[in-house]
């Protein structure tokens, strides 16, 4: 457990070549680690922070800001519950304190066995669908008592495997950009010219330019006219 | 059954009367899938925009005078041309890290069909010369994760993305990017904090805002999610036939997530500037009244951000400028309606938690002031008040946010309306927010705090 595995390892350094400093993969990397070993272990983070050539601490400072990294182990499955204002209206509270005597833990507790962590969440993005849960980062919307008791059991029983992975896994889908498709990928102080599709403008910001000298030049004639004009008319 | 945990249709989305710019494939299971996207018009917008120059395709979007999506409203056409000329490498950062409570409407445009996001990525970078995209999607969104995936990697094969996109000299790498879980990465300076590695904390701006120094010291354009969204439709249709729906000053439609107390909440899309909040709340094709017809004590007009409106505002149209001046904002087309039996300082201590757990702790006025202010609503809501705690909850707030904070008319006692925005002594909007809800329910409901502060009774002496 905890340094990349050697397929971790592989995707890893695609991910970071897909940034043009690789510290930006720093959270991607943090969350292949947590898929690994369900939480993000002191040793993942040493790892990343050489492949990231960043130290240790900078990969700790950045961890630890975010609420999705456990550097403990948690639950096989987490529970959020939503409890923010919309839910809030619609039950999210009853629903939260519902799991709580359930599985008779508090939110940010873990079960024994190690099957469930609840937390008591903030919105979800669901809010006209409350109340509303994630487990693993998976929604369910408008979600009762007894449905919430439903999937509980559809968990412990092994009938939700397929919609639910184990925590930390997010994408089962992953980016790849096929060899020979990539546009290109480079530091930014190496890029000094404008993109090549840009010299289209060219043409047009000419015309521009020669139609708003035009009019300023006939502007100007027409201002000195008018001073003439002026003139003639004071004399 | 809610076993379904891959709620597979646009859940929440609500198909109503009215033109559909954004939400026009939500109606198809598989819109997120290429050929589906293909079969409905998908990559048009690109492909027209290819035959034009790119600062052709910067006028058509300055011309539509489309609003930003993600809270400040600002358009998108101008912000573009705040890039330093020549200062190249630039880039797009896709804001789509939505949690602001109430907001729902980037999560299904990612979910639902992340083709005509691409799309709308893709114009941008065309029109302004960016040479990367980064598409920032908040962490808890596992399934838009997968889709903008998989979208992105069918749009790599199809040759729509990566190297001389549809046989041009166009080239450009969308790269998905997604967070971990802080609400403050949404700002758009913490976001390119974030996109760079580091804790997700705001730049102070001015004087630089990312247009000129962004993601690796980089002119750098940051938009919503929804605002991208658009740019297909207006390329194929045109800034006119856009500025023929909504208002002048607010043309086209928003995604609206109408929650809380409604017979029919849900996301609509409806006209923005000519739809008004009552429309919206009781119109059959909306939210069809309040739940159980009861009777509306107050609303969140624009996420948790937003000061409160009342009975009063519901006919204001859905503007920013008229909302702005009633005392509040639109901000991310969020809307929370709340009925009589909502406890106000209940409410309030919600929102407020929120901002106190969110604060990202890098100043001290909404470091300490969210915390304190969490701590004086927590001892209020649960009967430990003391006397003199509602003038010291609204000194912290002054604090955070001096002078009389934003906030609605109440003609009846000759309150009158206080314009947006509010004043800062924090270095992002976040601080000042958790002002919204506190002033708000103080200024209308003052004698529902008081009820729950215990009152003191004096000790009788006895005479003898
Ligand atoms: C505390 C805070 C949170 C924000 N959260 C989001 C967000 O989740 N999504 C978003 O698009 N914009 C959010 N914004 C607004 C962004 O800073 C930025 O204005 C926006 O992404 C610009 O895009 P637009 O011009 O297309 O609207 C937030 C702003 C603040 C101050
Ligand atoms: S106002 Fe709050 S969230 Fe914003 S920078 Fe300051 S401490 Fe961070
Ligand atoms: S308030 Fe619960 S999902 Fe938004």
């Amino acid at each position: 457990m905890a340094r990349f595995t050697p397929d971790n390892l592989e995707l890893a350094h695609e991910i970071i070549s897909r940034y043009p400093r690789k510290k930006s993969a720093v959270i991607p990397l943090l969350h292949l680690g947590q898929e690994q070993d369900g939480y993000v272990t002191n040793e993942a983070m040493e790892h990343i922070a050489e492949l990231t050539e960043v130290t240790a601490a900078e990969v700790i400072g950045t961890c630890t800001f975010y609420e999705m990294f456990k550097t403990h182990p948690v639950g096989k499955y987490v529970i959020n519950v939503c409890t923010n204002i919309s839910c809030q209206l619609n039950g999210g509270e009853e629903l939260l304190e519902h799991l709580e005597e359930t599985l008779d833990i508090r939110s940010g507790g873990t079960t024994a066995d190690g099957m469930f962590t609840i937390e008591d969440y903030e919105c979800l993005a669901a809010c006209t669908e409350a109340p509303c849960m994630q487990v693993n980062y998976r929604y369910f919307h408008r979600i009762s008592n007894d449905e919430v008791d439903g999937v509980l059991s559809d968990i412990r029983s092994g009938k939700l495997a397929d919609t639910i992975p184990e925590h930390g896994v997010l994408q089962r889908v992953r980016q790849t950009i096929p060899a020979g498709k990539l546009a290109g990928i480079a530091p930014p102080e190496t890029v000094v010219d404008a993109p090549v599709w840009m010299a289209r403008n060219e043409p047009i910001l000419a015309a521009r330019a020669a139609a708003k000298a035009a009019e300023e030049a006939a502007a100007a004639n027409k201002a000195t006219e008018a001073t003439e004009a002026n003139e003639k008319g004071d004399a | 059954m809610a076993t379904n945990a891959y709620v597979p249709h646009a859940a929440g989305y609500v198909d109503n009367e009215g033109p559909k710019i954004v939400s026009s494939r939500f109606v198809h299971d598989d819109a997120f899938l290429l050929e589906r996207s293909l079969a409905t018009g998908g990559y048009e917008g690109l492909k027209k925009a290819l035959t034009m120059a790119p600062v052709e395709v910067h006028d058509i979007v300055r011309d539509a005078v489309l609003l930003g999506r993600g809270g400040a409203g600002f358009p998108a056409g101008i912000k573009w041309g705040f890039c330093p000329p020549g200062k190249w490498p630039m880039y797009l950062v896709v804001n789509g890290d939505e949690s602001e409570p109430g907001t729902y409407k980037d999560r299904l445009l990612m979910e639902m069909d992340p083709h005509q996001l691409i799309e709308g990525c893709l114009i941008a970078c065309y029109a302004l010369g960016l040479s990367q995209c980064f598409l920032y999607v908040r962490g808890e969104m596992a399934l838009a994760q997968e889709r903008i995936a998989h979208a992105l990697n069918e749009a790599y094969e199809a040759n729509l993305v990566g190297k001389n996109i549809l046989g041009t000299d166009f080239s450009v790498d969308v790269v998905l990017h997604w967070g971990a879980g802080a609400y403050i990465v949404g700002e758009e300076t913490a976001l390119i904090e974030s996109l760079e590695g580091e804790r997700g904390m705001p730049r102070l701006k001015p004087p630089f805002f990312p247009a000129a120094i962004g993601l690796y010291g980089q002119p750098t354009i940051v938009n919503n999610v929804e605002t991208l969204s658009n740019l297909p439709w207006i390329m194929v249709n045109g800034a006119d036939e856009y500025k023929k729906y909504g208002s002048e000053t607010s043309p086209g439609t928003r995604l609206f997530a109408i929650s809380g107390h409604v017979k029919r909440p849900g996301v609509y899309e409806a006209e923005q500037g000519t739809t008004t909040f009552r429309d919206l709340i009781y119109g059959d094709n909306f939210c069809q009244g309040m739940k159980g017809d009861d009777e509306l004590k107050m609303f969140i007009p624009g996420g948790a951000s937003a000061p409160w409106f009342f009975p009063e505002q519901v006919d204001l149209p859905l503007e920013a400028r008229p909302v702005g001046a009633a005392g509040s904002m639109l901000g991310s087309g969020a809307i929370v309606i709340m009925d009589e039996s909502t406890d106000a300082v209940k409410a309030c201590l919600r929102v407020v938690r929120f901002f106190a757990r969110e604060s990202c702790g890098k100043c001290t006025p909404c470091r300490e002031g969210t915390t304190w202010e969490e701590t004086l609503l927590r001892r209020i809501y649960d009967g430990h008040g003391r006397p003199g705690d509602l003038e010291m909850l609204l000194d912290i707030a002054d604090n955070i946010s001096p002078g009389p904070y934003p906030g609605a008319a109440w003609e009846e006692q000759g309150v009158e309306a206080i314009p947006f925005p509010p004043k800062q002594t924090t270095i992002c909007p976040l601080g000042p927010s958790s002002v919204a809800p506190i002033t708000s329910a103080l200024r209308r409901f003052r004698d529902e705090f008081e009820a729950k502060i215990p009152q003191r009774t004096s000790i009788p002496v006895s005479a003898s």
